[in-house]
C-alpha cells in the first residue's frame, strides 16, 4: 500500500524505546533558536549598539579627561566607560528573551512544543538555558570586545585599565555576565505575560524607566533605588570604581540575579496552571 | 494489539468561564480502526484532543493514552502522534528545522526527518520557511510531524481541510493504512460525508456531550429510519387505504409518495389486494449526512439567523 506511514524499518508500533530527557529538550531548544532569523538579528543589533556607543563613550570621555576636576579625575573608571555600550545592547538581549517565549504564543507554535515536550518545567528550563547561554556568549564576546577598543581610543589621552589592575577582570566578565542575566529576565517576562508588547513595555519599565524616575525623588529615596533597585544594584559588577550608597559588585549582582530568580520562580509556577 | 494503544476519557469535563465546552465526556478509541469524531463546530471536538494531550488541563475527569496521562508519557512523540492546528508552526523556521526540532526532543533519529518529508511529499520544500506554505502544504507538514515518531497512536483534528480532492484520497489512505497496520486512529471531522469513506467506527458529539459511540453501519441502522418511495397511477387512493392501514404519508418527488411505518412487501401486498397498480416501490435509507444532521440538529450551536429549523 503506497499510504503505509510508517516508512522503511519500523516494526511494531508502539514499542517503548528510550525516555526522553532534558538534554533532548536542551537540543531542540538550541534548533530552535538557530533556525529563526530573529536571533540573528538581535544579537546583530546588540553588537552593532555595544561596540559603537562603547567606542563614542570612550572617545568622548577620554576627550574631556584633561579638562576633568579632580574629583571626576578620581572617579575615573575606563573599564566601565569602555563597557557602556552593553548597558544599550543590553535592550537588544532581553527583547530575544522575551521573543524565545512569546513568540512560541503568537505563532501558536506553543501547542506544538508542549506536546513534544509536556513537562512544563522541562520545557520552560530547557528554553531559558539556551538563551542565558547563548546571551552569555554574546554578552563576554562583546565585553571584552568593547573593553579592548575602548582602551585603545582612550590610551594617550587618559589613565587606560589593563586585566592586571584590581577589579578590571571581574567588571569586564561581569558585564558580560549581567547581559546574561537579563536575557534570562527576559525569558521569565515572555513567559509571564505571553504578549511580546506587553513584556517588552514592562521591561523597558524595570530596567529604564523607573531607575530614571528615581533621579525626580527626594536624594534619600534615591540613594534607596540607586542601592537596592536589582537592576542598578546588578550593574556593580561591571564597575571598578563604586559610590559610597551602591552595594558590592557581587552582592549587588547576587541582588539582581535573585530578583530574576523570583521572576522565573513566578514563571514556572504559571506556565504549569496555565491552559495553552 | 494490546490495550496498551488505547485513548481513554473518562467523565472528562472542560469549563471555559461561563462556557461548557466538554461536558462529562467519556469513550474508548480503540486500535486497528479508524475511529471518527464527528461534532457541528463548536462541539468540543478540538477541546476533548487539547484535553487528550494535556495541552489544557480537564475541569474534571481524565483522559489517558495506554494508561497513562499524555504529560506522564516518557517520550510522548514516540507514542501519540498528532495533528491539532497546522499553522501551530513558527513560520520563520523552515519546514526541516521544525521536525528536527521535534525529533530532538523526543531522541528520534534525525534520519527519520527525511523519511516523513518524503512520505507526505514535502521533499521538494523541506528548506523553504514554512510560513510561505499553502494550508494543504501546513497540512502535510503537521501530518508529517505526527507520524515523525512513529506512533501507536494518531490523531487528526480536521486534517482534511485545506487539502486538495487529490490530498484528501491520499490522506484518507494514509489514515485507513495507519489503522490497517494496527494503530489506533481518532480523526475529527465536522463532515459526515467524509468520515463515511473512512472511518470505521464514530464517535459524535454535541455542545460537549457524547451523542454515539458506534459502528459507521450500526450508526445508519439506528439513526435514520427507513422509508418506501411509491409510483402509482392511482396515487391518490393508494394513499387513502395506506393510510387507513396505519402508515405515514407523505408526498414525494415527481408525483410519487414516501411512505414510513410500513415495509415494502407490506404495501406491495396491499396494492395488489386494493387491485392497484405500482410503477415504483423501493426502499429508502437516510444517508449519514442526514442521520448525522438529524442526530445533531439540537446541538447545533452556530446557526444562520433566518434558518428554517
Amino acid at each position: 500500500m503506497s499510504a503505509v506511514a510508517a516508512g522503511p524499518g519500523t516494526a511494531a508500533p508502539g514499542r517503548d524505546r528510550r525516555p526522553a530527557t532534558f538534554a533532548d529538550a536542551l537540543r531542540c531548544e538550541w534548533t530552535k533558536i538557530r533556525t529563526v532569523r530573529s536571533t540573528f538579528w538581535t544579537l546583530l543589533v546588540a553588537a552593532v549598539l555595544a561596540i559603537g556607543f562603547g567606542a563614542l563613550f570612550s572617545a568622548v570621555a577620554a576627550h574631556h579627561y584633561a579638562r576633568e576636576t579632580l574629583a571626576g579625575r578620581a572617579g575615573w573608571d575606563p573599564t566601565s566607560i569602555s563597557t557602556s555600550g552593553l548597558g544599550l545592547a543590553q535592550l537588544a538581549i532581553e527583547v530575544l528573551g522575551v521573543l524565545v517565549i512569546t513568540s512560541e504564543y503568537s505563532t501558536g507554535s506553543i501547542r506544538t512544543s508542549l506536546a513534544a515536550v509536556p513537562r512544563r518545567g522541562r520545557f520552560l528550563a530547557a528554553k531559558a538555558t539556551v538563551l542565558t547561554a547563548v546571551s552569555l556568549m554574546a554578552g563576554e564576546v562583546m565585553a571584552f570586545a568593547t573593553f579592548l577598543i575602548g582602551q585603545a581610543l582612550i590610551s594617550g589621552q587618559a589613565p587606560t585599565a589593563s586585566f592586571g589592575q584590581p577589579g578590571v577582570l571581574r567588571a569586564v566578565i561581569g558585564a558580560g555576565l549581567c547581559l546574561a542575566a537579563l536575557g534570562l529576565f527576559g525569558v521569565a517576562l515572555g513567559a509571564l505575560l505571553r504578549h511580546p508588547a506587553a513584556a517588552i513595555a514592562v521591561l523597558v519599565a524595570v530596567v529604564f524607566v523607573l531607575p530614571g524616575i528615581a533621579a525626580a525623588l527626594p536624594a534619600r529615596i534615591e540613594r534607596n533605588v540607586e542601592e537596592y533597585w536589582p537592576t542598578t544594584a546588578g550593574a556593580q559588577v561591571t564597575a571598578v570604581i563604586h559610590g559610597t550608597h551602591q552595594l558590592g559588585p557581587w552582592p549587588g549582582f547576587g541582588l539582581m540575579c535573585l530578583f530574576i530568580a523570583a521572576a522565573m520562580a513566578a514563571a514556572f509556577l504559571l506556565l504549569a496552571r496555565r491552559d495553552t | 494489539m494490546s490495550a496498551g494503544q488505547m485513548i481513554e476519557v473518562r467523565g472528562l469535563t472542560k469549563r471555559y468561564g461561563a462556557t461548557l465546552a466538554v461536558d462529562d465526556l467519556s469513550f474508548a478509541v480503540r486500535p486497528g480502526l479508524v475511529t471518527g469524531f464527528l461534532g457541528p463546530n463548536g462541539a468540543g471536538k478540538t477541546t476533548t484532543m487539547r484535553l487528550i494531550l494535556g495541552l489544557d488541563r480537564p475541569t474534571g475527569g481524565e483522559a489517558t493514552v495506554g494508561g497513562r496521562r499524555y504529560r506522564d508519557l516518557p517520550a510522548p512523540l514516540r507514542a501519540v502522534g498528532a495533528l491539532l492546528d497546522s499553522k501551530a508552526m513558527h513560520p520563520g523556521r523552515r519546514a526541516r528545522s521544525q521536525l528536527v526540532c521535534l525529533a530532538q526532543s523526543n531522541g528520534i533519529p534525525v534520519r527519520r526527518v527525511d523519511e516523513v518529508l518524503g512520505l507526505v511529499g514535502l521533499d521538494p520544500v523541506a528548506r523553504h520557511r514554512s510560513g510561505g506554505f499553502s494550508l494543504g502544504m501546513s497540512q502535510r507538514l503537521g501530518i508529517a510531524a505526527a507520524l515523525l515518531g512513529d506512533p501507536a497512536v494518531l490523531m487528526f483534528d480536521e486534517p482534511a481541510n485545506g487539502l486538495d480532492p487529490e490530498g484528501i484520497v491520499w490522506a484518507r489512505q494514509l489514515m485507513r493504512g495507519l489503522a490497517a497496520e494496527g494503530r489506533t486512529v481518532l480523526v475529527s471531522s465536522h463532515l459526515m460525508s467524509e468520515m463515511a469513506l473512512t472511518a470505521d467506527h464514530l464517535i459524535v458529539i454535541g455542545q460537549g456531550r457524547l451523542l454515539r459511540d458506534q459502528g459507521v453501519s450500526e450508526f445508519t441502522q439506528t439513526s435514520s429510519r427507513p422509508w418506501v418511495l411509491v409510483r402509482s397511477p392511482r396515487l391518490d387512493e393508494l394513499a387513502a387505504r395506506l393510510t387507513a392501514a396505519g402508515a405515514r404519508v407523505r408526498p414525494g418527488p415527481d408525483a410519487s409518495i414516501e411512505v414510513s411505518g410500513m415495509d415494502s412487501a407490506a404495501i406491495g401486498n396491499l396494492a395488489s389486494a386494493s387491485g392497484l397498480v405500482l410503477h415504483q416501490l423501493a426502499t429508502q435509507r437516510a444517508s449519514l449526512e442526514e442521520a448525522f444532521m438529524e442526530l445533531t440538529h439540537d446541538s447545533v450551536q452556530y446557526r444562520p439567523a433566518g434558518t428554517v429549523a
